[in-house]
């Protein structure tokens, strides 16, 4: 593969805590340009017309989109090509893409809802990029969205009750933004009270090989300390994976606080191979505590 | 003349008790408007707990269940737990308009 610029220990760790990672105006303007041309001609298209711009389902990554096409340059930038391998592999296959468009003005709003039914336990994920190929404005609508949802195992839009959560976020920012979220985000399409046509394009991958270590794991030993790194006893300071995975979302409460933590543990767990690794013993002192009662009816 | 309508106040906090802070709620207005609206405090919750809820006029139809976890389930997170549904009566203006019927579909 052509350059690529992998996520490093840190960043995988902002992924488990938040559930998302932004890259900022990481598309040219110029190919900018070029997808919103390519979408405008995919408009109202049936869903294979043009194949060669409407994969199936699938598809490896590799092979979707003409080879000289802007959508397809987008997937190879270094940043997204790197952040896409760190955390689903070398050649993930398509499993879907969406066109949203929200001509201006347009009052349509999606309710809060995941893209997903409810999804095993276990650890693996997809990733879904939602690329923005023009500014969007504070106010203008741009996707909300709640960090930290992910780990929670909900149902599609059986959350859309929940008209406001403290801390959750409306996209707003410079063309070429690419936001990549864990599957179990929540997020809803917003109104468009601008003047402006509004666009996105989101992209689910699947991953086809484990999800362990694909990052540039160079700093690992040196960010992802042992499970003695406990907030009651101690804890090890700046920043560190533990750190950054003890975060509290700004909708997060004392009454699940802790068993979020250990969900991310769980994630953090699969994705680095490294079944010891805990934050604040929680997930230790359980596990030694069962191994007392193996074999025992208890 | 005068009618009712309901209006739903739905505040999700961060623990168990009414009176701890709101991180999450919906409000629905059956007086479409015509009713007061709930404070404006910019992105933050209207109430910063259940309690000012009160104070302010609500009345509480139900707090959740607390339930313990299915086994197997104990270090798993779902749904906001905390919820708690308020509702609020107010008066609205009926307009009856010459044939009988109005602009709110009462007859």
């Amino acid at each position: 593969m052509a350059d690529v610029k992998l996520l490093n220990t840190l960043d995988m760790a902002r992924f488990v805590a938040d559930g998302y990672l932004r890259f900022d105006a990481v598309v040219p303007d110029e190919i900018n340009r070029g997808v919103l041309e390519e979408l405008s001609a995919l408009l109202g298209k049936p869903s294979d017309d043009p194949a060669e711009f409407q994969p199936r389902s699938g598809t490896p990554l590799s092979e979707c989109y003409p080879q000289d096409s802007a959508l397809r340059r987008v997937y190879e930038l270094p940043e997204i090509a790197g952040a896409i391998r760190s955390l689903a592999g070398s050649d993930p296959t398509f499993d879907h893409h969406a066109i949203h468009f929200n001509p201006a003005g347009s009052p349509r709003i999606q309710d809060l809802h995941c893209d997903a039914a409810i999804d095993s336990f276990d650890p693996t994920f997809d990733i879904q990029l939602f690329y923005f190929p023009h500014d969007v404005g504070e106010g203008e609508g741009g996707t909300r969205f709640v960090p930290g949802s992910h780990i929670r195992n909900i149902h599609e839009n059986s959350v859309a009750r929940y008209q406001h959560i403290n801390g959750e976020k409306f996209f707003a920012g410079p063309a070429g933004t690419v936001l990549i979220f864990h599957q179990g985000m929540w997020h809803a399409g917003q109104a468009n009270p601008s003047d402006k046509t509004r666009w996105m394009f989101k992209l689910r991958l699947n991953p086809t090989e484990p999800q362990v270590r694909l990052w540039d794991t160079s700093d690992y030993d040196e960010v992802a300390r042992g499970s003695w790194d406990h907030m009651f006893a101690t804890t090890a300071e700046g920043d560190t994976v533990a750190n950054r995975l003890r975060k509290m979302q700004a909708w997060s409460f004392d009454g699940e606080y802790r068993i979020e933590t250990m969900e991310r543990v769980r994630l953090w767990r699969y994705l680095s191979d490294d079944p010891d690794f805990d934050v604040d013993w929680y997930r230790t002192r359980i596990e030694g505590r069962a191994a007392l009662v193996d074999g025992v009816d208890a | 003349m005068t009618i009712e309508r309901q209006q739903v106040l739905q505040l999700y906090t961060t623990n168990s008790s009414f009176a701890s802070n709101v991180v999450a709620w919906a409000f629905h207005d059956g007086s479409d408007g015509e009713g007061p609206g709930v404070p404006d405090r910019g992105s933050a919750a209207p109430y910063v707990t259940g309690l000012d809820a009160l104070r302010d006029g609500w009345r509480l139809l139900q707090m959740s269940q607390l339930l313990p976890p299915r086994e197997g389930e104990e270090h798993h997170v779902s749904y906001l737990p905390f919820e708690f549904m308020l509702e609020r009566m107010v008066e609205v203006t009926q307009v009856v308009a010459p044939n009988g019927e109005n602009d709110r579909g009462v007859h």
